[in-house]
């Protein structure tokens, strides 16, 4: 399992190189990675479905409950099985619609990364583990977005879309840790059988809101749903993975993982329907508004993520079958549907689809997939769409009835995507030729295999219903807690409301279509009205604002004023250290009593000459001073039992004086620069910090909190060190690596002085 | 003696702090130079002074014959000092070099220098 989910960073390694070596057929060899773990997860199916969930533990950091455990039952094999399998394809669709992009293994390292974190989302049982890949899934996201990084508007998409879901992701963090300590344990399989009382915890509100701020955010849910139609931005393989298994299933994955634990919470069901049917009913209206084809699709992917996560709301028995089959069915379309979108973008040239027409007898084989994906889409039978919708449309009529809006929402979405199925499939194929920026012609086989096979399965699927019935749909609605046994798909279930209602849908949608071109201008002003009071307005003002104030902190903060910077740390430190100094210990003022006359009469040459170096107005007298200080000290050294000290401190003293007479007498003398008011403020500055020097230090002597190590030093200096004088042996055999830091750091040091000074003789021979 | 190091002590870094204040570029490395010799003396202070009991082991024996100050903090003071000399070197010919190079040893008019 763990070589499973970390296959794909491993090959992600090797990426570049074989796309040298294997040059334009490089998709077809990723493709066997996503191709073989397919098979395996296929294999694995079988058995799940017999012998329940199974656990498989790897331990990472145990003593922290941190690792890599994988929990394998219906739900996550299903998701792993759509990343894999779609992956596959998308992998080869991308070899064909990067062809020659100087970038390509670049992208490829990116992309298998990005499907090898999902994986891990879907399959992590450690809550941690989890939103580690979490997090990776975005951090590959925003790369992959951004992928045409030249591109100042892929730029700022990508960056969006990362802050949001970022964001998000650390509101998710927190309530995975809230979760976890209030369960007792960070294995997602314990949370879910825990018989803790979850929802009676105090922390249960903010953990659900937290929870759900990260799911939302993933999952591009209204108000948060603006990133991922500019998230187009990215290279059209990369949004049909995005799209249709990947990325923005993940919160939708993790919202459907918790749902039997935190599904009884009133809280939960109404925010996840009621958010979730929002977003549907939005994104079926704003795809209409739009005319770029993977616009459309965008709008029509918020949609379906709407609906996902409101059948989670829900959550009776029909939603659970609703949901599983609609999940299904989305990513079978919609990953069609996008790489049928990049064909036609490939092909003449254009995103507009109003600029396109005609195109089916130039393109048979990519107008038949498109139109069974659309038909999928846009929910008509015999497809698995169809399947998927009646359901959702059977759930919404069944659900308690203070969810009254909620069929109403699914009837406006409902005609929506039917739009928007027409816009896609019957508007650029059939009517009128239209003339295009490039010649199309049929895309090639690497193009084609990933819309034909999905398209293919979308009507397999919705004839042959046992098969995703069984397979798909049984499993996870048995992960989910609900009963697989009644799981029963069937295309034709009588005359009944959902099949009116779907009939209704599509004579509202057959009206809309024959009229969209004439309805285009409007559809325009609408929008635009919306976009200046939407979502995406407001999150561009917190960006201003964000931008506004990190300029007014950095111009205070950051002012180049070295006085400025020398203040701001002795007052933070005076005021930090301290404010615990003294609540900790009180002020332990004691005045200082020579022992002898000798200590006094040092103290005072001490002290003094401190003063007079900064008082002197002659530089030479202000070294001078300094170096008695200096001396003063060695002499403390020699007193209290430090010999090597004393030396090397005299030795270096005696250099430094020698360096500062050398070379700042060449600079000027000194000059009175500041205002006595600024001396003042500095001379209070200094005091504050010489003060609570002196507090520490009567403080720290009073108290020793543990014996010194050092014992163990002296103990062991001639048995082990074989030297006498115990300081040396520390510094070149008990710590000989800090004195090995050091040489390298005294090393750089000559190597500076060396070249500034090599500089100057070079400008002035030059 | 630490009480009357305590104010020593003190009375240096608040020269220190004070000279590193200034706008002279030399008194900032002034300012510097008594910094480190604080910050050693302030260490030095709170490992516990100890007359005439040097870390050494006499000849023939295997252990100190009697308590001896404290080796560890010597240790580190002694790293201190030799690597607070290897940032004064390179300080005083980059204060130097940046002199040659703006034309002025006041701090404040170097700011403008990266606008």
């Amino acid at each position: 399992m763990l070589l499973a989910v970390l296959s794909g960073f491993i090959l992600a390694l090797f990426a570049p190189l074989i796309c040298r070596v294997a040059g334009d057929r490089c998709g077809w060899v990723f493709a066997l990675l996503p191709a073989t773990l397919f098979v395996w997860f296929a294999w694995l199916l079988p058995e799940v479905m017999a012998n329940g969930a199974q656990v498989v533990r790897y331990p990472w950091f145990p003593a922290m409950e941190i690792n890599l455990d994988f929990l394998i039952d219906g739900l996550s094999l299903m998701f792993a099985l759509l990343i894999s399998g779609i992956g596959t394809f998308i992998l080869i669709y991308a070899g064909g619609y990067l062809k020659g992009h100087p970038y390509l293994g670049r992208f490829y390292v990116v992309m298998l990364s990005f499907m090898a974190s999902m994986l891990g989302v879907v399959l992590s049982d450690n809550l941690v583990t989890l939103f580690v890949f979490w997090e990776l899934t975005s951090i590959t996201s925003y790369l992959l977005i951004g992928f045409e990084h030249e591109d100042v508007k892929a730029r700022a998409s990508a960056l969006q879309g990362l802050f949001v879901t970022v964001a998000g992701g650390l509101a998710l963090m927190a309530g995975l840790i809230m979760l976890g300590t209030m369960a007792g344990s960070y294995s997602l399989n314990d949370v879910l059988a825990s018989d803790a009382d979850l929802l009676g915890h105090e922390w249960a509100v903010p953990m659900l809101l937290c929870i759900l701020a990260g799911a939302f955010t993933k999952s591009a849910q209204v108000p948060f749903h603006f990133w991922l139609p500019n998230a187009m931005a990215a290279p059209t393989p990369v949004s049909a993975f995005l799209h249709s298994a990947t990325m923005v299933k993940a919160g939708v994955y993790l919202l459907a993982r918790l749902n039997p634990a935190l599904g009884e919470a009133e809280l939960w069901t109404l925010l996840l329907s009621f958010f979730g049917g929002l977003t549907m009913f939005t994104g079926a209206f704003m795809a209409i508004t739009h005319t770029g084809a993977k616009k459309v699709l965008a709008y029509s992917t918020i949609m379906a993520l709407g609906t996902l996560v409101m059948l989670i709301g829900i959550g009776t028995h029909y939603a659970l079958v609703a949901f599983a089959t609609f999940l299904v069915a989305h990513s079978l379309y919609k990953g069609a549907l996008f790489m049928i979108a990049g064909i036609l973008d490939h092909e003449t040239g254009t995103k507009d689809v109003a600029e396109m027409g005609g195109l089916a007898s130039l393109m048979p084989v990519t107008s038949v997939a498109a139109a069974v994906a659309a038909l999928s889409l846009a929910g008509l039978p015999p497809l698995l769409g169809f399947v998927g919708k009646e359901l959702m449309f059977e759930a919404v009529l069944d659900a308690p009835a203070w969810q009254m809006l909620l069929p109403v929402l699914a009837f406006g979405a409902g005609i929506g995507v039917m739009v928007a199925a027409g816009i896609i499939a019957i508007k650029p194929f059939y009517g009128k030729r239209l003339e295009t920026p490039k010649h199309p012609h049929e895309a090639p086989v690497s193009m084609l295999a990933g819309p034909v096979v999905l398209a293919g399965l979308s009507l397999l699927f919705g004839v042959a219903l046992f098969i995703p019935e069984q397979t798909l749909v049984a499993p996870v609605v048995a992960s989910l807690g609900g009963a697989a046994e009644k799981v029963h798909l069937a295309l034709w279930h009588g005359i009944n409301m959902p099949l009116i209602l779907s009939l209704g849908c599509l004579v509202v949608a057959g009206l809309i279509l024959r009229f969209w071109s004439r309805l285009q201008p409007q559809l325009d002003v609408l929008r635009e009205g919306l976009g200046r009071f939407g979502p995406e307005a407001g999150y561009f003002r917190i960006m201003e604002w964000l931008t506004r104030i990190a300029t007014w902190q950095t111009r205070v903060l950051q002012n180049g004023t070295m006085g400025n910077y020398m203040i701001t740390l002795a007052l933070t430190t005076v005021g930090i250290t301290g404010f615990t100094l003294i609540t900790q210990y009180g002020v332990p003022l004691r005045l200082p009593v020579p022992d002898s006359g000798f200590a006094a009469g040092i103290a005072l040459l001490m002290i003094v000459s401190a003063f007079f170096a900064t008082g002197t107005v002659s530089r030479l007298g202000s070294v001078a001073a300094m170096s008695i200080v200096g001396f003063a000290v060695a002499l403390i050294f020699i007193l209290f039992s430090a010999p090597d000290l004393g030396i090397t401190q005299i030795l270096v003293e005696t250099l430094t004086v020698i360096l500062l007479v050398l070379v700042l007498f060449r600079l000027p003398g000194f000059t009175r620069m500041s205002s006595p008011l600024e001396r003042w403020r500095d001379i209070i500055v200094a005091v504050m910090v010489g003060a609570l020097m002196t507090v520490l230090i009567l403080a720290a002597t009073e108290v020793q909190f543990f014996e010194p190590i050092s014992a163990e030093h002296v103990a062991r200096s001639v048995s082990d060190g074989h030297g006498r004088n115990i300081v040396n042996v520390i510094l070149v055999d008990f710590r000989a690596l800090d004195t090995l830091g050091e040489m390298f750091v005294l090393a750089l040091a000559a190597v500076g002085v060396y070249s500034m000074i090599r500089l100057k003789a070079e400008d002035q021979t030059a | 003696m630490e009480t009357l190091m305590a104010y020593i002590v003190g009375a240096m870094f608040a020269a220190a702090v004070y000279m590193m204040l200034r706008r002279s570029i030399v008194k900032l490395v002034i300012g510097l130079m008594l910094l480190s010799n604080a910050a050693n003396l302030l260490i030095f202070t709170v490992a516990g002074m100890r007359q005439g009991a040097p870390p050494l082991v006499p000849e023939g024996a295997e252990v100190p014959a009697s308590a001896v100050a404290d080796p560890l903090p010597q240790a580190l003071i002694l790293t201190a000092i030799v690597i607070a000399f290897g940032v004064l070197a390179f300080s005083v010919v980059l204060i130097h070099r940046a002199y040659e190079v703006v034309g002025t040893d006041d701090l404040d008019r170097m700011k403008d220098t990266d606008t």
